[in-house]
C-alpha cells in the first residue's frame, strides 16, 4: 500500500475514495481505528494500512433532534432527527459515524447490536469534497 | 493497584463563596464571580485579610468562544484585589474549576504558597441555544463532533448502550431528574428551583389559562412521558434529562493546613484529590463507565485510604440524567449496573443512606461550566459544616463528602474528598 501518513487527514482521504481504512502495528500486531501513528500498546510506530471490510453491529445510538449548524443545514431539526451511533467492526475495533437508513421517530425500533454495513456519504465536490463515515442496516 | 499519594503537607479550605445560578441580563461573569467572592469573604469565621492571598486559580471553559474575550484571569484577578499576584487559568472543558482546585491544592502542598484563591466562572446565557451547543460540541472528541454529535447526543450514545446492557429505561432516568429536582428547591441558589411536580402544575396552569384542552398527566412521569412537555434532544435524551443554560461563579480560600485554625475552627482538609482523563467512543474501554473517573476516584481513595462506603454524600456531575447513574457506579458507591436500581429504591434521595446532588445537582442547580466544579465543592463545605439549611443531610455525624467533576465528553474527571476532623 502507498505512504500515507498515519493521520487524521489521511483518514478523510481514503474516506473520499470511499475507503475506511485502519493502522496495525506492525510490532505487536494491534490494530486501530481511526488509525494511529504510534502503538500505544508497545509504543513503536512502525504502522501498517489496514482496509476494513466495513461490516459490524450497531454498539450504541442516538437521534438527535438539536444538531450543529452543518447538520441544520443538511435538513436535520426537531422534525427531522438524524442518527449517529458507534460501530464495532468485525476486526474489532469501533468507529463513530452517522447511522442511515433507520426510522428516527421510532428510536425504540433501533436495535443496538444489528448489522450494519458501511456507506459514504459525499458532500461537496474537488477541493472542497468531504465525507461522512455512515453505516446503514445489513 | 491503588498508589498510596500524598501531599507535601495538608491544605485545608477555609472559606467558600458561590453567586446565584441562572440567567442574568443585568450581570455578566465579572460581576457573578465579585458576588461569589465578596460571600467568601464573609464565610471566613475569623475573618482574613484579602491582601493575603497570594495566587488565584481561575478555571474557564471558553469566555473566548461565549463572550468573545479570553484571558479572564487577570481581569476578574484585578476586580477582587489580587492583581498583580499570578492569575492562572484552568481549562478542562466543564471541569476547569475542578482543575483550578487542584492546582491550588498543589501550590500549598508544596509550600510555595500558604494561602491561594480558587474558583471558576461561566457566562452562557446571552448566547443562542444554537451557539451554546456549538461551544460545547467544541470540547467532544473530533471523530465524534465530525459526524454529528452533540454533547446530549454524546450522553444519549450512553444511554442506549446502558439500557442494551443492562436492561434500564428512559423511565429509570426519569427517576434521576424527580430527585434532582425534589432538592432544588432546598437550595436558595438553585436556577430551577421546583420540583417536576411544580413544574407540572405551573405548565397545567398556563394551559389552562390559554383555555386550551388539559393534558391528563396522573403524575410527574406522566408528564415527563409527554414529547409535547419533554420533547427529545438526542434520545433518549430528553429536556429533562439535560442541564439548563447557565451564568454563575464560585470561589473557595485554600490555606496551608498548619495555618487554618487561624481563620476558622471549623475547617475542612483536603481528604483525597484525584483526577483522570479519557478518550472518545472509539477507543474507550467501555461504552457505560468513564477511565477518566475511575483513574481520578482511584487517585483520591488511594491518598484517602477511604472506601466508597465511607463517602457519605457526594455531588456528582448530572450534566444529564444517565451521566449521574454512570458516575455512581464508576466511584464504586454502586456494583456496574445497579445505579439506576438505587435511584429507583431512594437511596440517593437527600434522606437516603447515599444522598447524591443535594444541591438539585447540575439539572436544576444549573451548570455554568467553568463554575460548576467549585461549586459543587461549595455544596460539600456546605454539609460538611452542618450549614446546608433545609437541604442539610439528616445525618449528623458527617465527617467525608466529596464532588465529583466531568469534562467534555469525559476527556477529564476529578473526584475530590474533603473531610470535617
Amino acid at each position: 500500500m502507498e505512504e500515507r501518513n498515519f493521520s487524521d487527514i489521511s483518514y478523510e482521504q481514503y474516506l473520499n475514495e470511499n475507503k475506511l481504512m485502519g493502522s496495525r502495528c506492525k510490532k505487536c500486531g494491534v490494530l486501530y481505528t481511526p488509525p494511529r501513528a504510534l502503538c500505544i500498546k508497545c509504543y513503536s510506530s512502525e504502522m501498517e494500512w489496514v482496509e476494513m471490510k466495513g461490516d459490524g453491529k450497531l454498539s450504541a445510538f442516538t437521534c438527535i433532534a438539536v444538531g450543529p449548524p452543518f447538520m441544520i443545514d443538511e435538513g436535520y431539526d426537531r422534525n427531522h432527527l438524524y442518527c449517529v451511533g458507534v460501530v464495532e467492526l468485525d476486526e474489532g475495533t469501533r468507529v463513530d459515524a452517522r447511522i442511515e437508513g433507520v426510522d428516527t421517530n421510532k428510536p425504540d425500533t433501533i436495535k443496538v447490536g444489528m448489522p450494519v454495513s458501511v456507506e459514504f456519504l459525499h458532500r461537496g465536490e474537488g477541493e472542497e469534497l468531504m465525507t461522512y463515515l455512515a453505516f446503514k442496516p445489513a | 493497584m491503588l498508589k498510596k499519594r500524598k501531599l507535601g503537607r495538608g491544605v485545608a479550605v477555609v472559606g467558600a463563596g458561590m453567586s446565584r445560578f441562572g440567567m442574568f441580563k443585568d450581570m455578566d461573569s465579572k460581576d457573578l464571580f465579585v458576588e461569589a467572592f465578596r460571600e467568601m469573604l464573609l464565610s471566613v469565621d475569623k475573618g482574613v485579610d484579602p491582601n493575603e492571598i497570594e495566587a488565584l486559580y481561575l478555571g474557564n471553559f471558553s469566555n473566548d468562544f461565549f463572550m468573545h474575550q479570553a484571558h479572564w484571569a487577570p481581569i476578574i484577578s484585578d476586580l477582587i484585589g489580587v492583581t498583580p499576584k499570578p492569575a492562572t487559568r484552568t481549562e478542562g472543558a466543564c471541569a476547569s474549576s475542578a482543575l483550578s482546585f487542584r492546582e491550588g491544592v498543589f501550590a500549598i502542598a508544596s509550600g510555595f504558597y500558604d494561602m491561594v484563591l480558587v474558583g471558576g466562572v461561566e457566562e452562557m446565557s446571552k448566547c443562542s441555544t444554537a451557539e451554546v451547543a456549538e461551544g460545547l460540541a467544541l470540547a467532544t472528541v473530533p471523530y465524534e463532533g465530525k459526524v454529528g454529535f452533540t454533547f446530549p447526543g454524546v450522553f444519549g450514545v450512553i444511554g442506549t448502550s446502558y439500557f442494551a446492557k443492562y436492561g434500564a429505561s428512559r423511565e429509570h432516568l426519569m427517576n434521576v431528574t424527580i430527585k434532582s429536582h425534589n432538592n432544588a428547591p432546598l437550595n436558595p441558589k438553585a436556577q430551577i428551583p421546583y420540583s417536576v411536580r411544580d413544574l407540572m402544575n405551573a405548565k397545567i396552569e398556563r394551559i389552562k389559562q390559554k383555555g386550551r384542552p388539559l393534558p391528563q398527566w396522573k403524575d410527574e412521569k406522566d408528564f415527563l412521558r409527554d414529547p409535547s412537555a419533554n420533547p427529545v434532544v438526542a434520545w433518549p435524551m430528553n429536556l429533562y434529562d439535560c442541564c439548563p443554560i447557565s451564568d454563575g461563579a464560585s470561589c473557595m480560600l485554600l490555606v496551608a493546613e498548619d495555618i487554618a485554625k487561624n481563620f476558622t475552627d471549623k475547617p475542612l482538609y483536603v481528604a483525597g484529590i484525584g483526577q483522570g482523563s479519557g478518550r472518545g467512543f472509539h477507543a474507550a474501554k467501555s461504552l457505560t463507565s468513564f477511565e477518566a473517573t475511575i483513574n481520578a476516584a482511584e487517585e483520591a481513595y488511594g491518598m484517602s485510604g477511604l472506601k466508597p462506603e465511607d463517602i457519605q454524600f457526594a455531588e456528582v456531575h448530572d450534566c444529564f440524567s444517565i451521566a449521574e447513574i454512570i458516575h455512581t457506579e464508576d466511584l464504586g458507591f454502586f456494583k456496574p449496573g445497579e445505579g439506576y436500581k438505587a435511584v429507583e429504591e431512594g437511596l440517593t434521595r437527600l434522606d437516603g443512606p447515599k444522598p447524591i446532588n443535594t444541591s438539585g445537582g447540575l439539572k436544576s442547580k444549573g451548570h455554568p461550566v467553568g463554575a460548576t466544579g467549585t461549586s459543587q465543592l461549595f455544596e460539600v463545605w456546605k454539609q460538611l459544616r452542618n450549614e446546608a439549611g433545609k437541604r442539610q443531610v439528616p445525618n449528623k455525624n458527617l465527617r467525608f463528602g466529596a464532588a465529583h467533576n466531568l469534562g467534555g465528553t469525559g476527556g477529564t474527571c476529578t473526584f475530590t474528598i474533603l473531610e470535617r476532623r
